[in-house]
């Protein structure tokens, strides 16, 4: 595994003519292998910069580069080799394994005749059920596991892609706290370029490098969450009382949240 | 769902794929022997396998049967046998890539409004512009109109935004009412003595098949069943769904037009030989994935060998039940493939 960089450049898009802009002029940098969490409040466009970024919605204005190459100057199966992304579509139950939904990875990677798996093939699938600790479940129907484990098989099947950037939608969504924190221990510690939405502030600022925190379309900050997740900034992006206070036995910042009301209304 | 997900490992544990379609081709031939054997003159099976191998090698097993028995066996009921065969096959591959392009359970070219389409122009062909471009203008015409009612039905769906399964449904059914209307104005502006052949062909019929003409469902049936086989990791990939497939470098909006270009080709050509046979395609991948699993590599070629022989034991009932009438087959399929969908309703509310 290796990491990429990741450029965006003036970046904005709409969805057509007469449509607003759900996105403007967005710029950042990223080193190799640093997690950038992108937070904002719902409807701020933090989906639709993730889907510029995975090379879903093609940009109005602007670049996305990976390692400095274009991304839609690539080919759709070029970019998947070096993006992979886990979304929150839930799977249709088509009876797929959790083997073969991970085998689904190796897609972009594979050349002739149906599903043909190489030897190469099996041990990055291998590699990557190990990873996330799925062996046991190899053949069990995606239907029947619980959504910690069904998102772990997504993020296995994102890594057996072998990528250099890795994208995700809001992947602690729907986990209770113990997968919450297992999933975002694992991006932390994973060898590769991060970008993910979450909504947790205080769990970005534990987890990402770098935070992109926008608002309804617009950059509002982007740098070390210390900087940018100010208890102005988040106050105003979110509509909220934000208060950065010091947690006492951990010694570390945590943000607490109040509806602006309250302090005025009687 | 369990219960599913057992029989799917106990398959994979007894070997799996290589039991699975070695069995499926036994049965298959058994069948077409059947097929061949059973009607209202009955053929001993030995007969039956005599006059295949002595068409196919002269003189290699000794003729012990009468000419009329031979005309019965090679003329009639073979290429019958071998129609029914494909058309299962075709329509069972159908009903299961449309499944997983729509990522929708229920989606069937029948269903979906694809066989009243072909049948429409067929119809057309058949009773009204005559065979401007020989024999071929039959299924060329049914293509047409099951390609032309797919995207209606397509355009429907997103103009209703029915993009839920059950309403995908909703929209195909409400187009295959208005085609099948449209379909039936056909029918009674014709002349009365050409109509009624083609009623009974609407209703599935596979009475009407002829070695000459056997060759165009077998060249698209192939062609069709290599490209979707090469396709299978594509299937799998989009019953995740549109974005993840597309992060996967599979041009989504293009496969997905090109499986339903694929499903308009097979459906028209098969109603074109053999009128409307529904739920075929909505019932045999369902059952194929309860024994084989979700793999499109093994859904698709375990939907053909189980398609074709559904099929043929359809055909045989229709013709037996009532000998010597010969029954219209879509009305077997029907029946068992409706009460399949009301357990296939039942059973899917029970799982959301």
């Amino acid at each position: 595994m290796s990491a990429a960089t990741l450029s965006v450049q003036d970046l904005s898009w709409s969805p057509g003519r007469g449509a607003g802009t759900l996105l403007r002029s967005t710029s950042f940098a990223l080193e190799a292998g640093r997690v950038l969490g992108i937070v904002g409040p719902n409807g701020a466009g933090k989906t639709t910069l993730l889907r510029l970024l995975y090379r879903f919605h093609r940009p109005t204005t602007g670049t996305v580069r990976v390692d400095g190459d274009d991304i839609w100057a690539l080919s759709a199966r070029s970019v998947a080799q070096r993006i992979a992304a886990v979304l929150q579509e839930q799977p249709s139950d088509f009876a797929l394994t959790v083997g073969e939904i991970v085998a689904l990875g190796r897609t972009p990677h594979r050349r002739g005749f149906g599903g043909s798996t190489g030897s190469h093939d099996k041990d990055v699938i291998d590699d990557a059920l190990d990873r996330l600790d799925l062996h046991g479940l190899g053949d069990r129907h995606l239907g029947t596991l619980s959504g910690g484990e069904r998102q772990r098989v997504m993020v296995a099947r994102a890594l057996a892609q072998e990528p250099q950037l890795l994208i995700l939608d809001e992947p602690t969504n729907h986990l209770d706290i113990r997968h919450q924190l297992e999933v975002l221990d694992l991006i932390r510690n994973l060898p590769l370029t991060i970008v993910t939405s979450l909504h947790d502030l205080n769990l970005a600022a534990g987890v990402c490098d770098d935070v992109l925190l926008i608002q309804s379309g617009q950059t509002a900050g982007f740098g070390p969450p210390d900087q940018v997740l100010s208890e102005a900034a988040v106050s105003d992006a979110f509509q909220v009382m934000a208060r950065r206070e010091q947690l006492s036995r951990s010694n570390t910042d945590h943000l607490t949240f109040h509806l602006q009301k309250q302090g005025t209304h009687t | 769902m369990s219960e599913i997900t057992n029989r799917a490992q106990v398959s994979r544990k007894l070997g799996g794929m290589p039991a699975f379609l070695v069995g499926g081709v036994i049965l298959l031939v058994i069948s077409l022997s059947l097929a061949i054997s059973v009607g209202a003159v009955p053929v001993p099976l030995g007969t039956v396998w005599g006059v295949i191998l002595n068409k196919l090698s002269p003189g290699l097993v000794e003729e012990t049967w009468s000419r009329s028995r031979e005309a019965i066996v090679w003329e009639i009921r073979f290429p019958r046998a071998l129609l029914a065969t494909m058309v299962g096959a075709g329509l069972a591959m159908v009903g299961a890539s449309l499944q997983a392009v729509t990522r929708n359970p229920l989606a069937d070219p029948h269903l979906l409004g694809i066989s009243s389409g072909g049948a429409f122009g067929a119809i057309l062909a058949l009773l009204h512009t005559g065979l401007f471009i020989g024999l071929l203008t039959v299924p060329l015409l049914a293509f047409a109109g099951a390609l032309g009612t797919t995207f209606i039905v397509l355009g429907v769906s997103r103009f209703a935004d029915a993009t839920s399964a059950d309403r995908l449904v909703l929209a195909g059914v409400a187009v295959s009412f208005i085609i099948m209307a449209c379909a039936n104005v056909l029918i009674f502006l014709a002349d009365p003595k050409a109509t009624h052949i083609v009623v009974f062909w609407m209703l599935g019929g596979l009475g009407l098949a002829q070695w000459g003409q056997l060759i165009y469902p077998l060249i698209i049936l192939v062609a069709c069943a290599a490209w979707l086989m090469w396709k299978a990791q594509d299937l799998n990939a989009v019953t995740v769904g549109d974005e993840t497939a597309s992060t996967l470098g599979i041009p989504v909006a293009r496969f997905r037009l090109a499986v339903f270009v694929v499903g308009a080709l097979i459906t028209g050509v098969m109603v074109a030989f053999s009128g409307i046979i529904g739920f075929v395609g909505l019932m045999v991948p369902h059952v194929v994935r309860m024994l084989v699993g979700g793999d499109y590599a093994r859904v698709l070629p375990g939907s053909a060998l189980l398609g074709a022989v559904f099929l043929l034991w359809a055909d045989i009932t229709a013709r037996t039940i009532m000998a010597p009438e010969d029954m219209p087959i879509g009305i077997v399929t029907g029946l068992v493939g409706g009460v399949f969908f009301v357990w296939l309703l039942g059973r899917r509310k029970s799982f959301g």
